[in-house]
């Protein structure tokens, strides 16, 4: 569904060009749950907004080689075109839920303009789709909180509010940029299982992007390691955590803190 | 057994009451001690109280009640120049590296300032101490001409180590130290903290959310949730026999890096306990014990070093008795 | 592909400083050797009145045959030194002031800035014209009164980020190291703040130049012979038809300067990125 030829993004800043991704490939198939996992710099978040065609905050950046998606060159879109995509064939859930939604805005009402906007409903059929999102995502008594503002949800439910909006127009591929990160450790569980449950339930492939491999670990059948903007190593979960080849691979697995490690002295 | 360094007894701190919410028990009666050269860590959720404890230990915090007495020395009743000055044997690491060093001061500068404060070396000698702070940190005393933003996560958070140990401290707390960093510079981090506690005898409050790192650090485990300790004991015990349902439902949630457990994991279903649910509760506890009869406290030894609290305990929910 | 807003704003925010200093250093030249350049002494009447540009007065002369260059080089002397001063005294109690409330909070932060509401509730130049009336138009009085009604408006301006800076990370962290409050509200919040002052300020300066010389305008500013752009005005008005430039002329003085400091202040807001955070 998604192949990715070549490629690469370039920062220019004050006349200096920067390489943050240096010609990738990579595939996700319909349905599938594929993790790209590196550290910060590595370009992993870059190479997921590069899908999306966004640039990071605040910084120009110059996309090269080409994302098919569907077998159309998503590079090569107007913006106008690349509109109709965003949000309604590809979504993206990012790692701090505050900051992506609209703080006066009521969160049904986001949830509601997305769904008048790509899947064209009326506004009562739009709010009644919404009321289901917000329940499909475990957000109790949906009805009600549908008027809330952002402000008023913890910040694992904002980000319950943030894969509800995602998944409300059925996208065939959701991007996660560190969904947990910023979240405790028991409202960590409960959003991959919900992850989990929506990408069964509404088939759609999910691109996961994380630091860390125990995030990614139950969370998909094939992972991407990316270090300097290039990929070092990718396969299926299992075999890469059991045998990794890369040396970048061996050193990162072997930094993640494990529950039954002990202090040494 | 040593006396201890820091002994922590009903600690308390409550948040005045704002714009019309009720005032909130941040911290509620924490009591714990920490042995000279030992590391205890303090886990919890967001919310639970455990910055406001680590804050509130350190005198930045104005407490409600309780006592916190370091080297024997009583904290909360000293005048503020006497705290300034025990600020010398008590340090404080803070989790953001990015965002705990003045933007506009050099390394060296940031270094010195604690030493000039407390004149802990005569002038001529701070460069000397500056270096040498640098290289105990593991990094090159020629960049102290540097500012912060020239440095990366991770050797901020050691420069800002460094800054801690400037004056010599018995004992420093440790808020999320690692948990803005990468996995790979986290456990660089980690190790440092330990070379530096068996160089220089610290003691360390640990505070994290992740338990896996409090696992590698720490002697002594304390949970926390609600503003309270629901479980303390040893590292070991608290691991690997935890007693609160609270304590087992944080160290279920945390992710197994092995593909096949996780996924089992994952799929397996989930009670959402409310832990909630039996606060306040009078007559008998959850052990079998009335606490508002003979007004005994909520604490109860389940083993040596090891005791829980009988408060939050979802309701149906009782300790196994082995 | 994707646009760049960024660096884009800070390379304008370059240019419009520049032009603003360039601008600047034209009044600090006025400023400081105002008389010696301007050709005419300001007093000095010629039998030539309300004539037109000629090649001996560049601009003309006013009324009474004075020449118009000469009284707005040296009148804008009398306006720029008075707004300077009286915005550098604003400022500095202004600092010390919103310093001091901001990082001390509680007890001391409701009162002083009760006390400077009670300045700040009336209008500017009401203030102004009242204080002035009472104690007289000299320059010392002019510049106190303007330096008193400014100086509510520039410890807001230090307080607003003082209240947040005082929470930041590296504040804390000096505290935990035992470093003085006295220390901390110099060293550690005072650096953190400049930007913002520096953009207010401008925007004041530019302000007060036209308080400054509505005031003249009025005759509450200093006292004749002295020229000053105010009073040149208010003279030149009844003669408007006869000879323009009479009136033209400190117009353009007076839009000048203040364009100078609103050039800089917005320069230096897109520079430093004050208000985007």
């Amino acid at each position: 569904m998604l192949e990715v030829r070549d490629l690469t993004a370039e920062f220019i800043r004050e006349g200096e060009v920067l390489r943050v991704v240096q010609r990738i490939g990579f595939d996700i198939a319909a349905g599938e749950a594929v993790g790209f996992v590196g550290e910060s710099g590595s370009g992993k978040s870059v190479t997921a907004r590069a899908v999306m065609r966004l640039a990071p905050e605040g910084s120009s950046i110059r996309w090269g080689g080409r994302i098919l998606f569907k077998g159309q060159d998503l590079l090569a879109l107007s913006e106008r075109e690349m509109t109709d995509v965003r949000g309604r064939r590809i979504a993206m859930v990012f790692q701090d839920p505050m900051a992506s939604l609209n703080p006066v805005m009521t969160v049904g009402q986001q949830i509601d303009d997305m769904l008048m906007r790509h899947m064209s409903l009326s506004g009562a059929q739009a709010r009644k789709r919404t009321v289901e999102l917000l329940g499909l995502v475990g957000i109790r008594d949906p009805e009600h909180r549908a008027d809330d503002y952002p402000h008023q949800f913890s910040g694992g439910m904002r980000q319950r509010v943030l894969i509800a909006i995602a998944v409300s127009c059925e996208p065939d591929l959701l991007i996660a940029d560190e969904p947990t990160t910023a979240l405790d450790v028991t409202v960590q569980a409960q959003i991959l299982r919900l992850l989990m449950r929506l990408r069964r339930e509404l088939g759609m492939a999910l691109m996961l992007i994380t630091h860390d491999f125990g995030v990614i670990a139950g969370m998909v059948e094939r992972v991407y390691v990316m270090n300097n903007g290039e990929i070092v190593e990718s396969g299926a979960i299992d075999t890469l955590f059991a045998a990794p080849k890369h040396p970048y691979t061996q050193a990162l697995l072997a930094a993640v803190p494990r529950i039954g490690t002990r202090r040494s002295a | 057994m040593t006396a201890p360094l820091l002994q922590v007894r009903d600690l308390s701190v409550v948040f005045p009451p704002r714009r019309g919410r009720p005032p909130v028990r941040a911290v509620d009666r924490v009591s714990f001690d920490i042995e000279p050269g030992r590391t205890v860590g303090l886990v919890g959720e967001s919310g639970s109280g455990k910055t406001t404890t680590g804050r509130a230990i350190l005198q930045l915090q104005p407490i409600t009640g309780g006592s916190v007495s370091l080297l024997g020395r009583e904290l909360t009743t000293m005048s503020r120049a006497d705290v300034r000055a025990m600020r010398r044997h008590m340090q404080f690491v803070l989790q953001n590296p990015y965002s705990s060093l003045h933007p506009r001061m050099r390394v060296a500068d940031i270094l010195a300032e604690p030493l000039k404060v407390h004149r802990s070396v005569a002038k001529a000698e701070i460069p000397d101490r500056v270096a040498e702070l640098m290289r105990l940190v593991n990094m090159d005393p020629a960049v102290v001409k540097r500012y912060p933003h020239e440095f990366s996560g991770g050797q901020r958070q050691r420069i800002v180590i460094a800054r801690a140990l400037a004056v010599n401290p018995d004992f420093v707390v440790c808020d999320e130290p690692v948990s803005a960093l990468d996995v790979r510079t986290q456990k660089q981090i980690v190790d440092l903290l330990h070379d530096l506690q068996t160089k220089l005898k610290l003691s360390y409050l640990f505070i994290a959310h992740d338990l896996a790192i409090v696992r590698a650090v720490a002697h002594r485990v304390a949970v926390m949730y609600g503003g309270r300790i629901v479980e303390l004991g040893d590292a070991d015990d608290v691991y690997e026999n935890p007693v609160h349902p609270y304590t087992k439902n944080l160290l279920e949630a945390v992710p197994i890096p092995d593909p096949a457990r996780q996924r089992a994991k994952l799929a397996a279903a989930t009670p959402d306990p409310n832990f909630r649910g039996r606060d306040g509760e009078t007559g008998k506890c959850v052990f079998g014990h009335d606490h508002s009869a003979d007004h005994s406290p909520e604490w109860h030894e389940v083993g040596p070093n090891h005791a829980v609290s009988c408060k939050f305990w979802p309701p149906g929910v009782t300790p196994l008795r082995s | 592909m994707s646009d760049a807003p960024a660096p884009k704003k800070h390379h304008r925010g370059q240019t419009m400083v520049f032009i603003g200093l360039a601008m600047l250093a034209v009044l600090l030249l006025i400023v400081v050797f105002g008389p010696s350049i301007a050709p005419y002494s300001p007093s000095k009447t010629s039998p030539n009145s309300l004539d037109g540009p000629t090649a001996m007065h560049w601009l003309g002369t006013d009324s009474i045959g004075r020449d118009l260059l000469s009284r707005l080089i040296v009148g804008g002397r009398g306006t720029l030194f008075i707004t300077f001063v009286a915005v550098a005294l604003a400022l500095a109690a202004g600092l010390v002031l919103g310093l001091t409330s901001g990082y001390m909070g509680g007890k001391v932060d409701l009162i002083v800035m009760r006390i400077l509401d009670v300045i700040f509730a009336f209008p500017v130049f009401l203030l102004a014209i009242a204080v002035v009336a009472a104690l007289g138009p000299t320059v010392r009085n002019l510049i106190l009164t303007i330096a008193i009604v400014y100086t509510p408006a520039m410890a807001r301006v230090v307080r607003g980020p003082v209240l947040s800076v005082k929470r930041w990370d590296h504040v804390e962290a000096a505290r935990s190291v035992g470093v003085g409050e006295f220390a901390i509200a110099i060293r550690h919040v005072l650096p953190m703040v400049i930007s913002p002052i520096l953009v207010q300020t401008s925007l004041i300066l530019a302000n007060t130049i036209f308080t400054v010389t509505a005031l003249s305008f009025l005759g509450l500013g200093p006292p004749p012979p002295d020229p000053n752009w105010g009073s040149m005005l208010a003279e030149a008005r009844q003669f408007m038809e006869l000879a323009p430039l009479t009136v033209i002329g400190p117009a353009v003085a007076i839009i000048f300067a203040s364009l100078t400091f609103i050039v800089l202040a917005n320069g230096l807001r897109e520079l430093l990125d004050v208000g985007s955070r």
